[in-house]
């Protein structure tokens, strides 16, 4: 175990979860707006209306009794995703890549009957996965096809990037990539490969697994030197619009790349946490500073330009 | 426009203030003691009338000691026996009353008061009686040639002090020395009169004010000894204290005062033989008792509000009530300045009252057993595919059986502490169970251990805090001191700088 001193983190500018607690949700995101990024149905509505391409939603199962019809709601869809409502960090997603009749397939190959499916809507509905355990509704939505674009630095799963708005700007990115370890799953505390992204082009700038240096993925191996997000300007607009979207002055918008939609929102975070800071390499401190002196009104696209040429 | 970060400060430095300021209040003003350990002394004075009835009625008044500087009188207690008992309230103090329409056998009786010596203790209704009548009238009782005796020897002290005081020292000096005047001499031949009532009628005689002072040295095992009198003389504005076997001195810290002025402690009629005698026993008793029942019988209306006046039981409650904020303080710390997870915010504390409860190492070891059968309970009926609500009921009630039949086991093995685990609060603990296994499902058994064990080190630390006599006396006896807790949290929570974790966390980046 290393220990450094906490001058040191000043140095580096790093922002500590105390910091991030009090200056940044406690000062700039106002309770009352947590529902539109805690319910993600809510989100969704908000995003399709501000022209923000999301998943499409297949149905929604608000109730109990609805579960014995879990087999005609489900008949449609060879593929789908099942998470609850309130859920947060990827906790109670089902990712159903096919089926072979009743028998649904994970992303991990693991098979699920009807019945486990139910049990687990069942858990959602209960409010298992849900903040404070209220009672929550389950979404069934589109699977995001694997853009074969990022096959190489994901292990069964979709990569998806993770862009911090801070008043309306973007200052840190990073995508993070799924592992054998993390099970398919985009968390990084769950193993998923951190990775820092340059603002400037959406190339890679380093690495990390549980907050470690690497330079290549674990189970793919390759090399992340040479990943590029594609459709940069786009995707970081897309983040920052959520700033009007959400009057969230502190975020973290999720954004996966879908093989024919191109990039989507996924879900948006009114607490995101800090390990972007170690994928990057770098604190967050001094972008927040940059973002702060910015006294003039800027539309998300002038915002973009602004944090492409100007924040790093 | 104030900063919203300077309110805090100014909140939390008058919550702060408030609560030292209130308690230093208590501990310098009203003599609460800081420590639960400070003892004091109590002693027992027992006045003891042994007495012989004539057949005639019989009445024995006795005086009683009043409120005095240094010295707090707790209780005071009359045993009559046969007698009637009456106490009377006369201008230079209570008188009590014994009395029996016909007496004529032998007897006994107490009066008792127990008292604790305390330097800073000042009584406002401390008296100031002084007795005025000339209690010699010299022409009665003394014959010319003693009276001119009287008069050198008075002449003789006169010129040899300055005032009141030095007067009655050198008096006590002339009847104190080995080589005594004529004068003295002649005095001293008097029948029936001793060195203290000679002394006492020249001063008399000169117009001196003076009062006996009657009382007991305050020293444990002290067995029916006589009152030691002393003589108090007024001087222009302070009285100096005599022996009449040392001259002057200084009145004892540990001397207690029976009774003031020239009357006697004791009268009788119709008594064949009274004697009074005096012991004194001494018992250490802790501070915080004595002065909680003190505040409570002297009705100090601050104290009156404090929670020593309620009911034992309600005490009982808010004894471990008053200590949950710092069990919560703990929680902040371990949070806000450490960083480390714990399962639910405030689990921790209510485990750290179980453990209060059962003592750490079988609380904890309770802990592991019933956490870990009930995981595996859990695991099982999770295929049973119940509803969230139904399941954790069912874990509840599992473990409570797990507990039913521990405690029976154990109590056949012989081993009680078991017994106490009732103490557990269940529904916490079946909700552990079930976070703990969707967690260790969700996160991986790695995460859910981290959880686990960081509410147990958070449990374990609030433990200590709890559990410890100086702060359960603290924080009852100094409910104020809260405001002080109250203080640190506001404090600690406006605190934006890093956790000790993030040392850890943020090393790779820094060190890079």
């Amino acid at each position: 175990m290393k220990f450094v001193t906490f001058g040191a983190l000043r140095r580096k500018g790093i922002v500590g979860m105390n910091y991030r607690n009090v200056e940044l949700i406690g000062r700039y995101n106002p309770r009352s707006h947590y529902p539109l990024v805690d319910n993600k149905l809510m989100t969704k509505e908000l995003a399709r209306n501000s022209g923000v391409p999301v998943t499409e939603l297949y149905a929604t199962i608000e109730r109990q009794s609805q579960l014995r019809n879990l087999h005609d709601i489900l008949a449609p869809y060879g593929s789908f995703v099942v998470k609850p409502d309130y859920g947060s960090g990827g906790k109670g997603i089902v990712v159903i890549t096919h089926r072979e009749g009743d028998t649904f397939i994970k992303a991990s190959g693991d098979a699920l009957s009807l019945n486990d499916l139910r049990k687990h809507i069942s858990n959602i509905l209960s409010g298992l996965y849900s903040l404070g355990g209220r009672y929550d509704t389950a979404i069934i939505e589109k699977v995001v096809a694997f853009d074969p674009m990022f096959a190489d630095y994901s292990f069964e799963g979709v990569p998806d990037i993770r862009i911090i708005v801070y008043r309306g700007y973007p200052v840190m990115a990073m995508m993070r990539c799924p592992t054998r370890e993390s099970d398919g799953k985009a968390n990084l505390h769950q193993g998923a490969v951190g990775v820092g992204l340059s603002l400037k082009d959406g190339s890679a700038l380093s690495a990390v697994i549980h907050d470690r240096p690497v330079t290549h993925h674990p189970d793919t191996h390759h090399d992340f030197a040479k990943l590029k997000v594609p459709q940069w300007e786009a995707v970081l607009t897309m983040a920052a619009s959520c700033y009007e979207m959400t009057g969230l002055g502190y975020l973290g918008a999720d954004i996966v790349f879908d093989k024919n939609d191109g990039a989507l929102m996924l879900e948006l975070n009114a607490r995101p946490g800090l390990a972007i800071q170690i994928a990057n390499g770098r604190g967050l401190r001094e972008r927040l500073e940059t973002v702060d002196r910015q006294k003039q009104p800027r539309t998300a696209a002038e915002r973009v330009l602004y944090s492409m040429n100007y924040i790093e | 426009m104030i900063s919203s970060r300077f309110q805090v400060l100014m909140i939390a430095m008058l919550l702060a203030m408030t609560g030292l300021f209130v308690a230093w209040y208590k501990v310098v003003y009203l003599g609460v003691p800081v420590t639960p350990h400070d003892k004091r002394s109590v002693f027992t004075v027992t006045a003891e009338v042994d007495l012989e009835g004539t057949g005639a009625p019989a009445s024995v008044s006795l005086r009683l000691p009043s409120t005095q500087p240094g010295m707090k009188i707790l209780e005071r207690e009359g045993e009559a026996g046969e007698f009637g008992m009456t106490t009377a309230l006369m201008d230079d103090g209570e008188l009590l009353h014994w009395t029996k329409r016909s007496f004529d056998a032998k007897s006994k009786l107490f009066y008792k008061i127990r008292v604790t010596p305390e330097p800073l203790y000042e009584p406002q209704d401390s008296q100031a009686v002084w007795d005025t009548i000339p209690a010699y009238d010299d022409t009665q009782f003394w014959d010319a040639s003693e009276q001119a005796a009287a008069a050198g020897i008075l002449n003789y002290a006169r010129e040899h002090s300055a005032d009141a005081i030095s007067l009655a020292a050198q008096l006590i000096d002339m009847f104190n020395t080995e080589m005594p005047t004529d004068a003295v001499k002649e005095l001293q031949a008097k029948k029936n009169e001793t060195t203290a009532s000679l002394v006492m009628a020249l001063l008399a005689r000169e117009k001196i004010t003076f009062r006996k002072v009657r009382g007991i040295m305050l020293e444990d095992g002290q067995k029916k000894r006589r009152a030691v009198t002393l003589l108090e003389v007024k001087g222009a504005d302070e009285s100096g204290y005599f022996s009449f076997k040392t001259g002057q001195i200084t009145l004892p810290e540990n001397f207690f005062v029976w009774s003031l002025g020239n009357r006697a402690m004791m009268t009788t009629k119709g008594i064949a033989k009274a004697r009074l005698r005096f012991s004194v026993s001494e018992a250490k008793v802790a501070a915080s008792m004595l002065s909680k029942r003190e505040m409570l019988k002297q009705g100090n209306d601050f104290l009156n509000f404090s929670l020593y006046s309620l009911p034992s039981s309600q005490q009982n409650a808010f004894k471990q009530l008053l200590l949950i904020p710092i069990g919560a303080l703990v929680v902040v710390i371990f949070r806000i300045l450490i960083g480390i997870r714990t399962m639910g915010t405030f689990m921790p504390v209510l485990f750290a009252l179980a453990f209060i409860q059962t003592t750490l190492i079988s609380g904890l070891a309770m802990f592991f057993v019933i956490v870990s059968s009930g995981l595996i309970v859990r695991s099982y009926l999770s295929r049973l595919q119940l509803l969230l609500v139904a399941r954790i009921s069912a874990v509840i009630i599992v473990v409570i059986s797990i507990m039913s039949v521990m405690s029976i086991v154990s109590f056949k093995l012989g081993i009680d502490e078991v017994l106490k685990i009732t103490f557990f609060p269940m529904i916490i603990l079946s909700w552990t169970i079930e976070r703990m296994s969707i967690l260790w499902e969700e996160s991986g058994a790695r995460e859910a251990l981290t959880q686990v064990g960081g509410s147990l080190v958070v449990a374990i630390a609030a433990f200590f805090a709890m559990d410890n006599d100086f702060v359960r006396h603290l924080t009852f006896t100094f409910p104020e001191l809260q405001l002080l807790v109250l203080a640190m949290v506001i404090l600690v929570g406006r605190y934006t700088g890093y956790r000790i974790t993030e040392l850890v966390r943020f090393a790779p980046l820094a060190g890079r």
